[in-house]
């Protein structure tokens, strides 16, 4: 029998037995966000004629929070297990490389949803939203948190100590994250940035993910969603190719 | 029916350092062996190897038959590596651990040996207990226990007894031996040469890459044809007996002999120099010994 079965389960106990600082904590911390801009920002701002602003920032924050935690979990997990040294536990059994990926993605993927979900959950309350196309949330929702996962998993690889990874999230995936238009539409911007917002990848994820509960977007969501799908294809296939070769795991 | 494990021309570099100079090794079945040699020789470089946690620049290992590279899967279930750090997941119990370290290797219903290992271990009061909460000595059960959950007919010892207290090492070594009689294929390094004279029957010695001895330990030690004399006299060890010290300590002088024709004239001159003897003990040389000559000869 393969070992991927538990290596999965293992990842999944891994960020479970810790969750409220894993899922509790995001939660809330999206929920600051909706009760602040939300207070600040509302009857000022109107981005599509009959959404609300709270109801237009609830999918932003649901899908960033799937995202930012996604990349967490995967980036974590395998740095923490290098610097302890007990990365050695799944490097001595006969995992091949793809079921160490597929285990590493999936459950980073399964806390993102997690997190997305709570926070899903938490802010219903404040905002009345739609939800036109389940099917979309959820295809962007899975895509988007397997980009980050399997981006989380190559900071991992590639970082030798917990401050690269951290850079790694503090000036790429947090930036990328919030100027992708969970705050805003991308509409409302100058020409220039509007351009420049149409080269970040998460743009298109939180696009489209918006687009299932609204029915509207600035993109089409189809063109969105192959986007997504050619840039989840290249990254996958890098960590595989890194994971094969043992880059940084395997001397 | 192929060795436990074929070492064949293996070549290792790290950068401008070359750990690994053609080791060509081959470890029969159900043999105890030793592997031994200063920090640096190579020891885990080439269990790293071995156990697929590094790649040869070339060359090639089999275990139980199976390529190390290329048959990775079945060569890593033939093989249990306790590593030589002392590393754990601290997000698990004991019982966890092991329960986890058995899925690894597809197996699911493990329990049943699972409390075997644990009891040979010492391992049953601290099941339930989280690996943080653990002392050195008994983390250091458990990496040796996660090496046994797949029954590998070929285990590695890195280094099992650094640091750890008398008691755990005899229990270790009792457990050990027994699997070892079991038919499984031990492979040990140690920096104690008493442990790996007492428990090896074969053992190689390692420097800078290459292996400078390999031999049974029996021929090993027939291969240092000195002994040792320590005696301990009242007053002053005569001069004429200096250049013979090997050590002194308060348990008197150690003199090195180059044979039993040696002991009566050193008697003598002990006699003639006027001093008294107040202890007195042969002592043949040991893996130390051995392990000292052919390190300043190689």
């Amino acid at each position: 029998m393969s070992g991927f079965p538990t290596l999965f389960h293992k990842e999944l106990l891994r960020f479970w037995k810790v969750s409220v600082q894993t899922v509790a904590a995001p939660v809330l911390v999206a929920l600051l966000y909706l009760l602040i801009f939300a207070h600040v920002m509302e009857g000022r701002v109107r981005v599509y004629d009959t959404i609300s602003y709270s109801a237009f920032l609830v999918p932003g924050l649901v899908m960033m929070s799937v995202l930012q935690n996604a990349f967490a979990n995967s980036s974590s997990s395998l740095i923490q297990s290098k610097i302890t040294g007990n990365i050695i536990f799944v490097l001595l059994p006969p995992l091949s490389y793809a079921e160490f990926f597929a285990a590493y993605v999936l459950a980073a993927v399964v806390r993102g949803l997690c997190v997305g979900t709570g926070v899903l959950l938490v802010t219903l309350p404040f905002a009345e939203l739609p939800v036109r196309y389940p099917l979309w949330i959820l295809a962007f929702a899975l895509a988007g948190s397997a980009i980050l996962a399997a981006l989380g998993l190559l900071a991992g690889i590639w970082a030798e100590k917990i401050d690269q990874v951290a850079a790694f999230q503090n000036f790429l995936i947090m930036p990328l994250t919030f100027l992708s238009g969970v705050f805003y539409s991308i509409h409302s911007l100058p020409a220039f940035w509007q351009g420049l917002s149409h080269l970040n990848p998460f743009f298109y994820m939180i696009d489209g993910f918006r687009y299932g509960f609204f029915g509207v977007s600035d993109v089409n969501p189809a063109l969105s969603l192959a986007l997504v799908g050619i840039a989840l294809a290249l990254i996958s296939a890098l960590a595989l190719v890194l994971l094969k070769r043992g880059y940084k795991l395997r001397h | 029916m192929s060795a436990a494990i074929e070492i064949r021309e293996v070549h290792k570099r790290f950068g401008s350092v070359q750990a690994l100079s053609g080791i060509e090794l081959d470890i029969p079945r159900g043999e105890f062996f030793g592997l031994l040699g200063p920090n640096g020789a190579g020891k885990t470089t080439l269990i790293s190897i071995l156990a697929g946690l590094a790649s040869a620049d070339s060359g090639s290992i089999r275990v139980m038959g199976h390529d190390v590279r290329e048959q990775y899967r079945a060569a890593r279930r033939s093989l249990g590596v306790v590593p030589q750090e002392l590393v754990f997941d601290p997000f698990f119990s004991v019982r966890e651990t092991l329960r986890i370290q058995s899925g690894y290797f597809g197996l699911r219903n493990n329990d049943a040996w699972i409390d075997e290992i644990m009891l040979n271990l010492d391992l049953v009061s601290k099941a339930d207990v989280n690996m943080r909460a653990l002392s050195g000595g008994m983390k250091r059960r458990v990496l040796v226990a996660q090496a046994l959950v797949h029954k590998p007919p070929v285990i590695v010892l890195d280094e099992p007894t650094a640091g750890v207290d008398v008691e755990l090492r005899q229990a270790l070594w009792q457990f050990i031996r027994r699997l070892n009689g079991d038919g499984h294929t031990i492979v040990l390094t140690t920096h104690y040469l008493e442990e790996a004279e007492m428990l090896c029957q074969r053992i190689a010695m390692l420097k800078q890459g290459r292996i400078v001895a390999l031999d049974s330990t029996s021929n090993l030690l027939r291969r240092v044809h000195h002994l040792f004399l320590r005696v301990r006299v009242a007053g002053v060890l005569p001069e004429a007996l200096r250049p013979l010290e090997h050590a002194s300590n308060a348990a008197g002088h150690v003199l090195r002999l180059k044979g039993y024709d040696e002991v009566e004239p050193t008697l003598a001159r002990i006699r003639e120099a006027g001093c008294r003897i107040e202890e007195l003990e042969l002592m043949q040389p040991d893996l130390e010994d051995v392990f000292v000559e052919v390190m300043q000869r190689s």
